[in-house]
């Protein structure tokens, strides 16, 4: 579809997937509106009013024709069902081996940070073929990343860390644009992505000054803000260790179990009282208002590279 | 279809005269054309601001309006259109009329309760315009938080509590239908008798009653949260922005049914007597209208699929939203197939009914495409979306409004109207919405999101988008059509006879216009309705 003016670039992995889904409902609904168009009018012209007491057929229903018209509709839309559940879910759930960037939207801006440490304003550069998944976060009201070229767009919700992914195909430059409306400069709120041949990506990359990666930052960040004092690498500290808490099944004082993902970490640091890990006291102050959007998705990023302290590590320190 | 004995004329538009006899009135007909006039003022004035809204996007540049007035113009527009002419228009104006005459009854069930809602409609009105010329109001219709709540700097509390206001007005409206068509009905006029616009009214009544009180809480938590900082939406104090959107949507999703109902309703009216022919499937279609009610309060999630939702509640709205499409297309095939081996006018209600199926038709089946969860990703706050539920909204709703007020205009003032006129006023409709909408589609599939004041500069966004405005203005003509010739037969029109269109009906056998209390004695109805006869058989009065 990339020459015809009424599709947008066709530049990632589920591009055309899109584009073929859109045209199928097309051509349904193209069948019906010329079925009900061509009904109506063959009717309206073939039967009218020949003379001004003429009434219609003495005709009440056909139950065949009521089942008919209730089971195609039905067939059909299920199909689509099927087809548009399938392709959110694979959309929905990023694959494993992806990138991760950050991109942080405020009014009326977009940030954006590589994980190599770069970071960029209403500009994303990405390296085609590679799947890159997107944390996305809010620094004050709703906003959305959009990226028509790539057939994807996911709300910024302020609060929570959302996620999205992509695999560029087609190098070039495409809009982002911010889809939920934002305020004054909600229009304003645009910017471009750069898809660009790996290596190209790389030199941009070493051509980019970098202020540290986010992993890095995060690290410091531990430290600045004394997370280190009471997360402990092992049991001494006041708060529980958060070596290797990522993706466990964290036992809370109030009897519930939860899987510590991103979102959890993120409550845990700005509204800490709300989930309080079982044989700790709830000591820990609120860091909500203290830690930008930007520093909680690095804090997150450092928390995530923490693994399970093994003995044997223990030793050789 | 019924006896109905002989009428003495005095007229419910005869003595007593006076504003104080209109504005005291109980009668649910002079209630009906204080809602007429009350409508078409906002209808008019939420043209305006949709005109401000076409004028900027035809250069890509936002060099019209300042970014703040663009986006002040199209929430007023999305805020006066929905709260306070889509909703009321067809219940408050030919519900309020009709309903009563169509069942036998002499009022509704509560006439004062009908003339506080009127009260009820001006004073949240007058609220929301405060709140218009005190700062406006710049958060889209839908008041999202927390931009709504802690962001905007214009009037949302004073808007928040003219939604709040107006809501009530709803509820009594619908309240009122239910009881009345409980309560009120003829002998004889059993509930397989109802003409399907009762069926209609009463679903949509359902809906009223059930889902209104849901938004005037939310709206009201919103101003709470402005003024109180109360912690329910915004995240800095604990809350959860996505909460609003289920609250909102939990209303408003049912609420575009509240909007459309009504006007499937008048349609099986039109389709019927424009084709003198029992409508096709009569239960089909008086059961679809409530499996419409039903499914309406269970697919709101369908507005959230990129707003964090789980995704297998989005599964989940998903699939509901499907559904929805079957009796959408019963309803349809029903009408196509009521004109088979009719007796089909070509008089001016003909040309809406025709442009209505079009429109409806394309409106519901662009439904499809934002319920299938992956296409909705790219398509969801797009252009595309803007274009569908107007053609739902305006093509469907406006286009049986105003089939409606042309079908039912003889009998609520007595006068006929230019044929002319009118059929002109439908084909400019007809061709001026499509060349408004239908390249809205394509600029949406194209990616340009909603609410923009600006977009970028490539020429075939701003060939659409000059499209788009030159055919608004082409409907606005179609628009304004109406109200020359609908004024002009007020003075000179010919006086209408009691059945200008040879339909069924209790409505059709009362005098043009009806007396105030509908009937002199009780009306017994014996036939089931659209009971065409051969005319040896009819029994018509006037």
């Amino acid at each position: 579809m990339q020459n015809i003016p009424l599709f947008p670039p066709s530049a990632s992995s589920v591009a055309m997937e899109m584009d073929l889904l859109y045209l199928f409902i097309t051509a349904v609904s193209a069948f019906f509106v010329v079925l009900v168009a061509a009904l109506t009018l063959i009717f309206a012209v073939k039967y009218r009013r020949r003379h001004p007491d003429e009434v219609g057929a003495d005709i009440h229903g056909s139950l065949v024709l009521e089942l008919t018209w209730t089971f195609i509709p039905f067939v059909l839309s299920m199909v689509m069902f099927v087809w548009g559940a399938d392709l959110f879910y694979r959309l929905a759930r990023p694959p494993a081996d992806a990138m991760d960037m950050f991109v942080v939207g405020k009014q009326w801006m977009w940030k954006v940070q590589h994980p190599a440490g770069v970071r960029e304003i209403n500009q994303m550069h990405v390296p085609i073929g590679r799947n890159v998944r997107i944390f996305l976060g809010s620094e004050d009201v709703l906003h959305d990343y959009s990226i028509p070229a790539f057939r994807v767009k996911m709300d910024a919700v302020p609060g929570k860390i959302t996620t999205m992914w992509f695999k560029a195909t087609q190098a070039g430059t495409y809009h982002i644009f911010c889809a939920e409306y934002c305020g004054t400069k909600h229009s304003g709120m645009i910017g471009e992505v750069i898809a660009m041949e790996p290596q190209d990506y790389e030199a941009w990359l070493a051509g980019g000054r970098s202020t540290g990666t986010p992993v890095e930052n995060g690290e410091r960040l531990f430290s600045t803000l004394s997370c280190n004092t009471c997360h402990k690498p092992d049991s001494t500290g006041r708060g529980p260790s958060l070596h290797g808490v990522f993706g466990s099944t964290v036992q809370l004082a109030d009897g519930r179990k939860v899987v510590a993902d991103e979102n959890y970490l993120r409550e845990s640091i700005m509204n800490s009282q709300a989930k309080v890990v079982q044989g700790f006291q709830p000591i820990m102050p609120a860091f909500q208002g203290m830690v930008s959007e930007e520093n909680l998705m690095q804090l997150i990023a450092y928390i995530k590279t923490l693994k399970p302290a093994a003995p044997a590590d223990a030793v050789k320190k | 279809m019924a006896t109905v004995p002989q009428q003495e004329n005095h007229s419910y538009l005869g003595a007593p005269y006076g504003l104080a006899a209109w504005l005291l009135t109980k009668d649910h007909k002079r209630i009906a054309i204080l809602y007429l006039i009350s409508i078409t003022i906002f209808f008019a004035v939420g043209g305006l601001f949709a005109a401000g809204i076409r004028l900027e996007l035809t250069t890509p540049q936002g060099d019209l309006w300042t970014p703040d007035m663009y986006n002040k113009l199209f929430t007023l527009h999305g805020v006066v259109m929905i709260f306070f002419f889509l909703i009321p228009s067809i219940p408050a104006v030919l519900g309020n009329f009709m309903l009563p005459i169509m069942i036998g009854a002499k009022d509704l069930a509560f006439p004062r309760i009908n003339l506080l809602s009127w009260y009820i409609y001006v004073a949240g009105a007058i609220i929301t315009l405060a709140a218009v010329f005190s700062g406006g109001l710049d958060t889209g219709w839908t008041f999202y938080t927390p931009y709504s709540s802690i962001s905007s700097e214009t009037a949302v509390t004073t808007a928040a509590i003219g939604v709040f206001v107006t809501g009530f007005s709803s509820i009594l409206t619908g309240l009122n239908f239910i009881v009345t068509v409980h309560r009120m009905r003829a002998p004889g006029m059993t509930w397989f008798r109802l003409p399907l616009f009762v069926w209609a009214q009463y679903a949509t009544s359902l809906v009223m009653i059930l889902g209104t009180p849901v938004i005037a809480i939310t709206v009201l938590l919103v101003a709470a949260e402005r003024a109180l900082h109360l912690g329910i939406f915004d995240p800095k104090l604990g809350g959860d922005p996505v909460l609003f959107q289920h609250l909102f949507w939990f209303y408003s999703h049912p609420a575009v049914y509240i909007m459309i109902l009504p006007g499937m309703g008048v349609m099986s009216e039109l389709v019927a007597a424009v084709s003198r022919k029992q409508v096709f499937g009569y239960g089909f279609v008086a059961f679809s209208s409530l499996a419409i009610a039903i499914l309406g309060f269970l697919v709101w999630g369908h507005h959230l699929f990129v707003s964090s939702q789980s995704i297998y509640a989005g599964l989940v709205f998903s699939i509901i939203t499907m559904l929805v499409a079957v009796p959408s297309a019963v309803k349809t095939f029903n009408w196509a197939a009521t004109m088979y081996k009719g007796s089909v006018t070509w008089e001016s209600p003909t040309y809406w009914v025709l442009g209505f199926m079009g429109l409806f038709t394309i409106g519901g089946l662009t439904g499809l495409f934002l319920a299938t969860m992956g296409l909705d990703i790219h398509l969801t706050d797009t252009y595309f979306v803007v274009a569908h539920f107007h053609y739902i909204m305006v093509g469907g709703a406006i286009m049986a409004y105003m089939g409606g007020l042309h079908f039912y205009w003889p009998k609520m003032t007595g006068k006929m109207f230019s044929e002319a006129g009118a059929k002109a006023s439908a084909i400019l409709v007809f061709v001026g919405f499509n060349f408004t909408f239908f390249p809205q589609f394509l600029l949406g599939y194209l990616g340009m999101p909603r609410r923009y004041h600006a977009y970028p500069a490539e020429p075939i966004w701003q060939v659409l988008n000059v499209l788009s405005s030159a055919g608004a203005s082409i409907l606005a003509l179609g628009y304004l059509l109406p109200a020359f010739y609908f004024t002009y037969s007020l003075f000179k029109g010919k006086a209408a006879p009691a059945n200008p269109w040879g339909a069924t009906g209790l409505e059709w056998q009362v005098p043009s216009p009806p007396p105030t209390f509908n009937f002199d004695e009780d009306p017994v109805v014996n036939e089931p309705a659209y009971h065409y006869k051969p005319r040896h058989e009819v029994h018509v009065n006037g």
